[in-house]
Formats: structure tokens, C-alpha cells, sequence
């Protein structure tokens, strides 16, 4: 397929995808590496890294295995970077279509709803939906779906904007096709690319704003996820510095891939904007 | 004969690899002289442009020049670095382009963009810059000058663009003057007066000009000389009247045998007691409405009151310029826009007035042909599915449709086996036909064609028509053809309905409006007609009427 042939073309796309594999690997390969609960007492607390071959990187403040939770955290990011982007598109893509395809009033209350969200920085929000309804994993990753979606919505009406006055939708609805199979077969493929390249950044974001309650200590204690484990290296920051930097390293290479694979994607959906090799 | 002021020999332009041909222009030989308008003429990627490109050193990139000569006052213009190009271009070599809106900056005054003329190629002083512009506006017939150099591009017409692109292209009177289809974007009476302000201008400074042009009626009306290119070929070059009345390449014989004449073909009249298909009862459209709070904002009145009637088996045409409310018509008949006022009778059904469900029910009965190949196909569907969408819409099972897209593709000349294959697989004329076979897909009595072969080259326009007369016969369909080329409609119309301003200010049967046209508004459209006086010498192709 040539959108491949682009895509793999990118020597920053191909990076950014083989850094994301080796993301998937460790959550794939968690429980075969580390079988048992990575929160589980492992050893003596605060061993540095490279210092004991049982435990390569270190243990932490309550003498947990980090490579094991680093392990096993790789399936708790991916999972909330996933769910949450999911969410965030559904939303987003649904507003922005029904918004934009319809226009006037339907618009003009969906536009002004979107606008309530982008007023309120997606982190207080964040904050306040987890203060009232507790910091459940599944809770936490719906909260961040429900405060990103505004920009989505945004960008899929933009598209809709410009694709509902073409011509092949106008010829649609002289066939006299109802409006919600001209949105979704018609319109909505058309307008995917770019919206799809926006996902990249949803999630790079979402992965962000998991790690950022974490080190509040607000989101989930029960679940192993690199946040949780920056959160409890934070009292021993000018010491064991070692504690948060692993998760963090882990989390800036997580984001870096998915926002190379988004550039590389916007390359290969848009080659115009590139120039020409 | 005099010595050619611009001589190209041999020009032959590389494109870069993976292209659909290996060259754009191959061995191209042309010479320009003194004094003479020289049209270059042909289809869309005949590399007319690309030569007007070549001489201006503005070929795009990865595109190259990879051998011939371009001779100017004795240096091989294909020679010069970018420096010494730059002198030339403006200074040598004036140039107007097609769209007289984005070829000026949106942003800066007129008369502002004709001095940058002077300031960067002279050492005129600003008072004296100042002297010059309101003067060059006015010998391009600007009315008003000096008011015009304050203005900004939006705040002219599209014909005062074009003039005063002309304008700033003539500001260092060139040996030049370069026009790359400079009439297309502009209506037919506002082409007639670029056209003759061209032709002054060249006798009065002598300047030769090389003149591109897609349109056969524009060369009879200007060219002194002409060249023929096909696929990047120079096929036939002569005097005008030479090439235009015996043309002697057969290429060039099919293009002038596809232009269609002004004179309409004798049919039958229609009776006055004829059953109508469809009539528009006093309908109007506005568009603009009150601002939030309540701010008048302007109105325009796209519609005004308009009656027609489209009598069974016939083709009514709507001929108008732009803006003068004839697609909105089209809309407003089919319901993608909703009328102000008035009723639109299908039979005995009034479309006004249905609800959007009940109109949805009607839709079978009145489809559409629409304007753009490219836009009005959706890319993301394969064809076959594309024609029978409509009949899966009115409750045919899906394997049922698509088979009958199949017959569809058979009978609007297209292979069956196409079906499989996307939009952007088919050439323009291939994907009119498309559009054409799903708006026949459902079965419908009454066919409203927007501009349905405007998009097209002339010899592809042609087959198009043939195409839309006979199976509007063999079907029985009633037709509503919009245009805004008389010579199309002269063709492929039983009745005439002239539209300006939103208003019909004519209507009368196609022989009688050719023959005597009352409205001084219609007499004003068909003295504009580029060629209107050269009768295209080959057996006149007919184009069967109803």
C-alpha cells in the first residue's frame, strides 16, 4: 500500500514505530519476565542500579523490583493511552461531525459546549472529575478521555466543514440518502487523516496526564504504572534520583514514539506537505 | 519575413521520474514575431503552459529543460542564471496569468504592486512611480485610475483584475507579453473586452504576444498565427486563417470538429399546448440574514421570482454569467436548498413544499449531473458502488444494484469491468459518465445538468453531449441544462432561458433566441462569443436533438 510504502520512508517514523514495538514487548512480555505482582516486596529497599544482578534496575523506596514494575507499567500506560485516546476520539469525532455537518443551531450548542471544556485547563478538570468520583484505574481513564476530546471535535468539524459542501455529498443527498449514512460513509472517511494523526497526540497527552496525577499521588495505588512509581520516588528525589528518572526515561520514550509515528503517519496521509525527496 | 524576436528550437522538457510521460515537452519549435498575436492551443496537458513556463524560467521543481534553445536578442534564455533571468522577466518579458485574484497580492494596493514594476526594475523616484500608475490604468481602460491604484484586489471586478494585471505586466512595455489563459476565469461578455483590450494594446506598442488558450473561439478571435500542441508536441503551425479554415493535421481537424457552432441545429418546435415535466412557479432565493444582534447584514437576491416550465421530452437551458443565480436554480429544484418562496411542480407533486422525508421518497423522479469530474465523485468508493448507491438507498438488494451499476456502465459507454476500480482510476470524461449513470441509476423522468462538460476539453466535451442527448431520447428524459456557453446550449437546447441578476430576462425557443434576440442583455452575450464570426469549415457534426 503506498500510505506504508510513505510511511516507512520516514527513517524518524521507523524509530518512532520499533520503540513503540519494544513498549508492546514488555507489556506483552511482563508476566513471563516477572511472574507475580510487580508491588509485591522484592528485596532489600533503595538498591541502586547495576549494584545486584537480581535486581538490574534497582529496587525502590518500599524495596519493589522497578524492572518489574517498569514491565508491567508498560501495559498500564498502553492501556490508558489507548482507552482514553478511544474515548477522546469518540467523542470528539461525533460532536465535531454532527456539528459540523449540520451547522446553525446544532452547531452553535455543540460549539459553545466544546469551548466550556477548552476554557478549563484539561488538568483541573482532570483533578476535579477524580476528586468526585475517585481514582479507580477505569475511573481515571475515563476522566482523561472526557477532558480531551475538545480539540478533536474541533478539527473534525473543520473537515466537515469543507467536505459537506462537496460536490459527491450533494449528489448523496439528491439520491436522497438519510443525513447519518452521508456523515459516516460519505464524509467521515474523507475527513480521517488528519483527525487520525491528532490521535497520536491524544495519546502522547494522555499517557502525560496519567503520569502528572500519579505524581500527585491521585490516580490508582493498586495498579503498577510508571506514574505510581515516579509519585513514590519523589521523597527521595535529591538521593535515589534513579527511583523516578527509570519510569520518567520510560515515559519520554513512550511519548517520543507515539508522536513520531503521528508525524510519520501526517507525512504519509499528506505527502504534499512534504517536500518533494 | 521579419526575424522572430523569441525563437524556441528543439525545446525539450524532462519530467521527473514516475510521471505519467517522460517528457512534457518534446523537440518543441516555435518563433515569435514582431507584431503578432501567437496562439498556443490545445487540451489540457498539451504543454501549452509548460512552454510559456520554459520562456519565463519558471519551471517548476524537477522539472528541466534538457535540451534546445530559447533565442532572445541574441542569448539562449534556457542559459541564463537566475540573476540575469530576473532582468528579463518583467523588464523583457511581461506575463498575465489565469486567475487575476491569486496572481495579486491580497494585501497590497494596486497601485502599489504596478510601482514594485518600476521600483524594481528602474530608478524612478516615488513621485514620479506615482505619476505612472494612474496612467497605465487608464490605458488598460480602467474607469476612474487614480481611486483604482487605492484600491485592494477584492474591491475591483475580476475583469478590472485582469486589466490590471495587463496593466503591470505592459508597466516597462516588454518586446513580450506572455498570456497564460487570461480569459478563462471570466465571463463571456467581460472575456470580449479583455480580449479587444489585448488586441489594442499589441497594435498600438507593437508588442507580440503569446497567447495560451485552450478555446478555439478566442484563437479565431485574436490569433494572427497559430500552434497546435498534443502531448507535448507541436503537431500544426500557420497563419490563423490557414489552420482555422484547412486544418491539415488530424489531431487538429478532430479539435475543430468538436467545436460546437453557434448556429443551432433546425429541430422541431415545441408545441405551446405541450404537458410540462416540471414548472417553477414564481420562486425566489435570498441569501444573507439578520446577524445575531440584529445587525442588517447585506442580502443578495440569488433568485428573483422566477417562472419557467420544462415541457416533456425537451431541454431547457439556463445560460447566464456568474452570479446570475443559475446554479442556485439548480439547487433550489432538487431541494439542496430550500426556496423563500414559490413552488416547484414534478407532475402534480409540489418539491417546495415536501418534508424531508417525503422528499426523500421523491428523489427517485429528479436527479443531477454535477460540474466538477473531480469533486463530485466520492475517492473513498469504487465506482460500481458509487452508481448504486442511489438504487441501494430506494431498497434494491445490494447485489441487485450493483449488477445494475454494471448495465449502467455499459450504457454510458464505459467498460463493465470498471466497476472495481476508484474515481481517481478514470480520466474527466470517464467520471462525467460515472455521475451521469448514478444519476440514471434510480430511473428518473426529469435531469437537471449543472455545467455538466464545462470542466472538460472540448473534444471530450463533445462526446459528453452526444452522450446526454442520445440517452436523454433513448429514455425519454426531460432535461434542464445549465450553462454558460452559448455554442454548448445552441447544440443541446429546445428552449432558452437567459438569466442575470437572479431574474430571467429572456426565454424563447433556442432557433428564435439565435436568430432574433429581443433582450438587450441576450444581444449583449452573443456579441460576446469569442469566434462568433468564423464558422468552423469541417461537415458540421450533429449532435441529434430530442
Amino acid at each position: 500500500m503506498k500510505v506504508l510504502r510513505l510511511f516507512l520512508s520516514s527513517p524518524a517514523a521507523v524509530i518512532g514505530f520499533a520503540l513503540f514495538l519494544v513498549v508492546v514487548a514488555m507489556a506483552a512480555s511482563a508476566d513471563l519476565a516477572y511472574p507475580g505482582d510487580p508491588l509485591d516486596l522484592a528485596g532489600r529497599p533503595l538498591q541502586w542500579p547495576f549494584t545486584n544482578p537480581r535486581f538490574p534496575l534497582g529496587t525502590d523506596v518500599q524495596g519493589r523490583d522497578i524492572a518489574a514494575v517498569i514491565f508491567h507499567g508498560a501495559r498500564v500506560t498502553l492501556a490508558i493511552g489507548g482507552a482514553a485516546t478511544a474515548i477522546a476520539m469518540t467523542i470528539g469525532i461525533a460532536v465535531g461531525a454532527l456539528a459540523g455537518y449540520h451547522g446553525g443551531l446544532v452547531d452553535e450548542i455543540l460549539m459553545r459546549l466544546t469551548e466550556a471544556f477548552q476554557t478549563l485547563p484539561n488538568f483541573l478538570l482532570l483533578l476535579v472529575f477524580i476528586a468526585v468520583f475517585g481514582s479507580d484505574i477505569a475511573t481515571v481513564i475515563l476522566a482523561i478521555g472526557v477532558v480531551s476530546w475538545p480539540a478533536s471535535a474541533r478539527l473534525t468539524r473543520a473537515e466537515f466543514l469543507t467536505l459537506r459542501s462537496r460536490e459527491f455529498v450533494q449528489a448523496a443527498r439528491v439520491l436522497g440518502m438519510r443525513d447519518l449514512p452521508i456523515i459516516f460513509r460519505e464524509i467521515l472517511p474523507n475527513a480521517l487523516p488528519p483527525v487520525i494523526v491528532y490521535a497520536s497526540v491524544v495519546m502522547a497527552v494522555a499517557i502525560l496526564l496519567e503520569s502528572a496525577l500519579a505524581f500527585l499521588n491521585l490516580s490508582d495505588p493498586n495498579v503498577p504504572s510508571w506514574g505510581n512509581l515516579i509519585g513514590t520516588g519523589r521523597a527521595v528525589l535529591r538521593t535515589q534520583w534513579y527511583v523516578s528518572a527509570i519510569p520518567g526515561v520510560a515515559i519520554l520514550i513512550t511519548v517520543l514514539a507515539v508522536s513520531l509515528v503521528g508525524q510519520g503517519l501526517n507525512d504519509a496521509l499528506n505527502p504534499r506537505l512534504k517536500g518533494r525527496p | 519575413m521579419t526575424p522572430p524576436l523569441l525563437s524556441i528550437g528543439d525545446l525539450t522538457v524532462a519530467l521527473p521520474r514516475g510521471a505519467d510521460r517522460p517528457f512534457a515537452l518534446e523537440r518543441v519549435a516555435l518563433d515569435l514575431v514582431p507584431g503578432e498575436i501567437h496562439c498556443v492551443v490545445g487540451e489540457s496537458g498539451s504543454g501549452k503552459s509548460m512552454t510559456a513556463m520554459a520562456v519565463m524560467g519558471l519551471l517548476a521543481e524537477g522539472v528541466e529543460a534538457t535540451e534546445g534553445r530559447i533565442d532572445f536578442r541574441g542569448c539562449d534564455l534556457l542559459r541564463l542564471d537566475e540573476a540575469e533571468m530576473r532582468k528579463v522577466r518583467g523588464r523583457e518579458i511581461g506575463m498575465i496569468f489565469q486567475e487575476p485574484m491569486t496572481a495579486l497580492n491580497p494585501l497590497r494596493t494596486i497601485g502599489d504592486q504596478i510601482g514594485e514594476m518600476f521600483r524594481a526594475h528602474t530608478d524612478l523616484s516615488g513621485p514620479e512611480i506615482a505619476k505612472r500608475v494612474p496612467a497605465l490604468l487608464a490605458d488598460v481602460h480602467i474607469p476612474d485610475p487614480a481611486a483604482a491604484a487605492r484600491a485592494y484586489p477584492h474591491e475591483l471586478s475580476g475583469g478590472q483584475r485582469q486589466r490590471a494585471m495587463i496593466a503591470m505586466a505592459l508597466a516597462l512595455e516588454p518586446a513580450i507579453l506572455i498570456a497564460d489563459e487570461p480569459t478563462t476565469a471570466l465571463d463571456v461578455t467581460t472575456q470580449a473586452q479583455i480580449l479587444a483590450l489585448i488586441r489594442e494594446l499589441q497594435e498600438r506598442r507593437g508588442t507580440a504576444v503569446l497567447f495560451i488558450t485552450h478555446d478555439f473561439g478566442v484563437v479565431a478571435e485574436i490569433a494572427t498565427r497559430v500552434t497546435v500542441m498534443q502531448n507535448g508536441r507541436v503537431v500544426e503551425q500557420g497563419a490563423a486563417d490557414d489552420v482555422l479554415d484547412r486544418p491539415q493535421h488530424p489531431y487538429t481537424k478532430a479539435l475543430i470538429a468538436a467545436v460546437p457552432s453557434l448556429e443551432p441545429p433546425p429541430r422541431p418546435r415545441l408545441a405551446a399546448s405541450h404537458e410540462a415535466a416540471l414548472t417553477i412557479d414564481h420562486v425566489s432565493k435570498t441569501y444573507g440574514r439578520r446577524g445575531l444582534f440584529g445587525a442588517s447584514k447585506r442580502v443578495v437576491h440569488a433568485v428573483r421570482d422566477v417562472s419557467l416550465s420544462l415541457p416533456r421530452g425537451a431541454t431547457l437551458g439556463i445560460v447566464g454569467e456568474s452570479g446570475s443565480g443559475k446554479s442556485t436554480l439548480a439547487r433550489l429544484i432538487v431541494r439542496l436548498l430550500d426556496p423563500d418562496r414559490g413552488a416547484i411542480r414534478l407532475g402534480d407533486v409540489d418539491i417546495a413544499a415536501l418534508s424531508r422525508r417525503a422528499l426523500r421518497a421523491q428523489t427517485r423522479h429528479i436527479q443531477m449531473v454535477f460540474q466538477d469530474p473531480h469533486a463530485s465523485l466520492n475517492p473513498r468508493h469504487k465506482a460500481g458502488e458509487l452508481v448504486a448507491q442511489g438504487l441501494i438507498v430506494h431498497g434494491t438488494p445490494r447485489k441487485a444494484a450493483l449488477a445494475r451499476a454494471a448495465e449502467l456502465f455499459a450504457l454510458v459507454g464505459l467498460d463493465p469491468a470498471g466497476v472495481d476500480r476508484y474515481p481517481h482510476e478514470f480520466s474527466g470524461g470517464q467520471r462525467q459518465r460515472i455521475g451521469l449513470a448514478r444519476a440514471l441509476a434510480v430511473g428518473p423522468e426529469v435531469l437537471i445538468a449543472d455545467e455538466p462538460v464545462s470542466a472538460l476539453d472540448v473534444s471530450v466535451q463533445a462526446q459528453v453531449l452526444d452522450l446526454l442527448v442520445r440517452l436523454k431520447t433513448e429514455l425519454g428524459l426531460s432535461m434542464v441544462f445549465i450553462t454558460h456557453d452559448l455554442r454548448v446550449a445552441a447544440q443541446i437546447c429546445d428552449r432558452i432561458a437567459v438569466m442575470r441578476n437572479g431574474e430571467v430576462v429572456e426565454i424563447a425557443d433556442t432557433v428564435d433566441l439565435f436568430a432574433a434576440p429581443r433582450h438587450p442583455y441576450t444581444r449583449a452575450l452573443l456579441a460576446a462569443v469569442p469566434g462568433r464570426h468564423w464558422i468552423p469549415p469541417v461537415p458540421e457534426r450533429r449532435i441529434v436533438g430530442a
